[in-house]
């Protein structure tokens, strides 16, 4: 059976003056209707990147250099610009960061859900309305009919991240990329705002692909996770295996900096240094120089995402 | 409270902004005629505490909670409404500028992030001289060089980078350049706000084993405003829990994070994700955080506490104390009906 969605061995490079950097490197993974996969890594693992490229958001001078995105059983890293915009708001909806960021604050909230809608399918105005109200209600959102005749400034942060929610489900996606979606909100919102968005996966049957950086957020909501690093997936599995126990050095060792992962007071277990710049990735394993377990092939061998046991794979020599 | 044990006492501390602008902005109607109106941001309400000396006080609370503003009002960045701050017994809330010199040299900051508070025009070496030159104008070169390198090597940043400027550091380089400003004069007392916010996970564990490191070794004495919880359960010797400028709980850290009282406490405590843990059922405010310029009356949680009856919607609680040696300021907990 197809997956909903599916990447396959996708590249993304930068053309920069002095030659194209790669800030995606040969990554794979997929997603089934309704499930839940988390994209997790520091920044400039590429983790943004990845979902933007899903709907092809990438600006100039980033380009798809190789690999295929399937949605549906389309191959949509064919599609034109035009045939994009069909799928991407319409069938996939993106949900950004900053809720300040994201909504136009010169026009209310009703007429730029109106506007989204009417941007995808032909219907009157009225209608448009009627269906807003309707989803401004299912993100719990207190006294909706007001809301709609808003401006973004009369908004909370948490409430506008809601609204922001709302918009994306104009369509009934079938997929939702959530970058980062609560890393501007303070806990008890953000616990809301997670709280939500799992139940709208539940409710509507749909796919999520949550890019977080918090690994505590990750394995609360999602089924699946992805670790990234200097542009790939180094370790992929069902998330309650790769907390629990993680394969790769990398994922071992972001878990136990966590405070929490030991004792309050004791020293916490650190990765040394940190992570290469795209322009000088070290030869081998990326991971390497900042590795405990490094031996001679992991500075020269490139380590492939293959499968270690217990559903988990993982792209490390030493495992 | 005996304020000569303790190393910085706060009385009844109040800091209130105006943010009323000009004389046309503060005219408004009331009943047909036209007066003048002041609207104040009451970031901190009535918050007296203590920190002992050599251990961690946390404050925590969520934006715009008033957690920076008090770092900043016991720095002196900020001169206090009403209220007093002791240094050691002194009071350092009304003093001159000339008079808080000797203070400065004891007490130093570190700020959130540290690609805005580096000056990008000076180098490691510009950055790290001039408290050392302004503090201790009799100090040879050589001197100043040695102390530089000493402190550098401290906080894990190579003396050969000295020359070097902020931007060719990395977020988590650039900190440990922050820590090092704030070590320079050897202080007795940091406050650190929000220092591990602006990095990336591993690069926190870095920083925060280097700020406990140095906290055994120089015997220093943090007040650490965060609003990171997991980070306050592990460096922390007490908690100061803020909801919109009032304190609403102060404990051991383990009391805190075993056995929460304040109803607000405990809704923030179960918000945090916790890896590798099934989702618990975390408890739900209603409404939201109200703004510090139309402050609710009363209790200022009480509009969103599930406990929350007439007595709190009149009284404003006062910190008590419990059996167990913390403080909580609520009705709910004194009546002992907020029990969850």
């Amino acid at each position: 059976m197809s997956h909903l969605l599916e990447v396959k061995d996708m590249e993304v490079k930068f053309a920069l003056r002095f030659g194209d950097i790669t800030a995606i490197d040969g990554v794979s993974f997929s997603l089934d209707k309704g499930e839940r996969l988390g994209l997790v890594g520091e920044s400039g693992a590429g983790k943004s990147v990845t979902g933007f490229s899903i709907i092809n958001l990438i600006s100039k001078p980033g380009y798809i250099a190789r690999g295929s995105i399937w949605f549906d059983g389309k191959r949509i890293s064919d599609y034109s610009d035009t045939k994009m915009r069909r799928i991407r708001g319409n069938r996939i909806a993106m949900i950004f960061q900053d809720p300040m960021m994201t909504l136009n604050p010169v026009f209310t909230i009703g007429f730029q859900m109106v506007e989204t809608l009417r941007a995808h399918q032909s219907i009157s105005k009225a209608r448009a309305r009627k269906i807003a109200l309707e989803k401004l209600k299912k993100v719990q959102i207190p006294s909706p009919e007001e809301r709609l005749d808003q401006y973004p400034h009369e908004l909370s942060g948490g409430m506008r991240q809601r609204i922001i929610i709302a918009i994306s489900l104009l369509a009934d996606p079938a997929i939702i990329i959530a970058d980062e979606p609560t890393t501007a909100l303070d806990v008890t919102i953000q616990a809301e705002i997670m709280d939500l968005l799992q139940e709208l996966c539940e409710t509507e049957n749909m796919g999520l692909i949550l890019i977080t950086h918090d690994l505590g957020v990750v394995s609360q909501v999602t089924e699946k996770i992805a670790v990234m690093y200097a542009g790939k997936i180094i370790e992929y599995g069902p998330t309650a295996d790769v907390v629990h126990a993680p394969v790769h050095p990398y994922t071992e060792g972001l878990i136990g900096s966590l405070p929490g992962a030991i004792a309050p007071g004791e020293e916490l277990k650190q990765i040394q240094g940190m992570m290469p710049n795209l322009t000088s990735i070290p030869q081998g394993c990326a991971f390497n120089p900042r590795c405990h377990l490094c031996q001679d092939i992991c500075t020269t061998k490139v380590p492939i995402l293959e499968d270690k046991g217990n559903g988990i794979m993982a792209a490390c020599h030493m495992k | 409270m005996n304020s000569n044990t303790h190393l910085v006492t706060m009385n009844n501390v109040v800091k209130h902004f105006d943010i009323s602008g000009g004389l046309l902005d503060q005219l408004t109607l009331k009943g047909g005629k036209p007066v003048f109106e002041k609207t104040t941001v009451k970031a901190v309400n009535n918050v007296s505490l203590f920190v002992n000396p050599g251990e961690t006080l946390s404050v925590v609370g969520e934006s715009g909670c008033g957690k920076s503003t008090l770092a900043r009002v016991i720095m002196g960045l900020y001169p206090p409404n009403s209220g007093q701050i002791l240094y050691r017994g002194a009071r350092i809330d009304n003093l001159s500028h000339g008079d808080w010199m000797p203070f400065r040299k004891k007490m130093q900051m570190i700020f959130q992030d540290p690609y805005a508070s580096l000056n990008p025009r000076k180098t490691v070496r510009q950055t790290l001289e001039e408290p050392l030159r302004f503090h201790n104008p009799k100090m040879t070169t050589a001197e100043i060089a040695d102390k530089i390198a000493d402190v550098m090597e401290q906080v894990g940043v190579d003396p050969a980078w000295i020359a070097r400027y902020p931007h060719e550091f990395s977020g988590g380089q650039r900190q440990r350049i922050s820590i090092a400003r704030g070590l320079i004069l050897d202080p007795e007392f940091i406050v650190a706000d929000e220092p591990v916010s602006a990095l990336d996970v591993s690069i926190q564990a870095q920083i925060l084993n280097l700020l406990m490191d140095l906290r055994d070794k120089r015997n220093l004495t943090y007040l650490f405003i965060t609003h990171d919880l997991s980070v306050v359960h592990h460096i922390s010797t007490r908690v100061a829990v803020l909801y919109l400028g009032t304190l609403c709980e102060l404990s051991s850290a383990k009391d805190l994070f075993y056995d929460p009282r304040h109803p607000y406490t405990r809704a923030l405590l179960s918000a945090i994700p916790k890896v590798g843990e099934q989702k618990a059922k975390h408890i739900k405010l209603k409404g939201e955080v109200p703004t510090p310029v139309n402050l609710p009356s009363g209790c200022v949680f009480h509009g969103r506490c599930v406990y929350a009856d007439d007595r709190c919607a009149r009284e404003v609680p006062v910190l008590q104390e419990l059996p167990n040696g913390s403080f909580v300021a609520c009705h709910g907990v004194e009546e002992g009906r907020a029990m969850p």
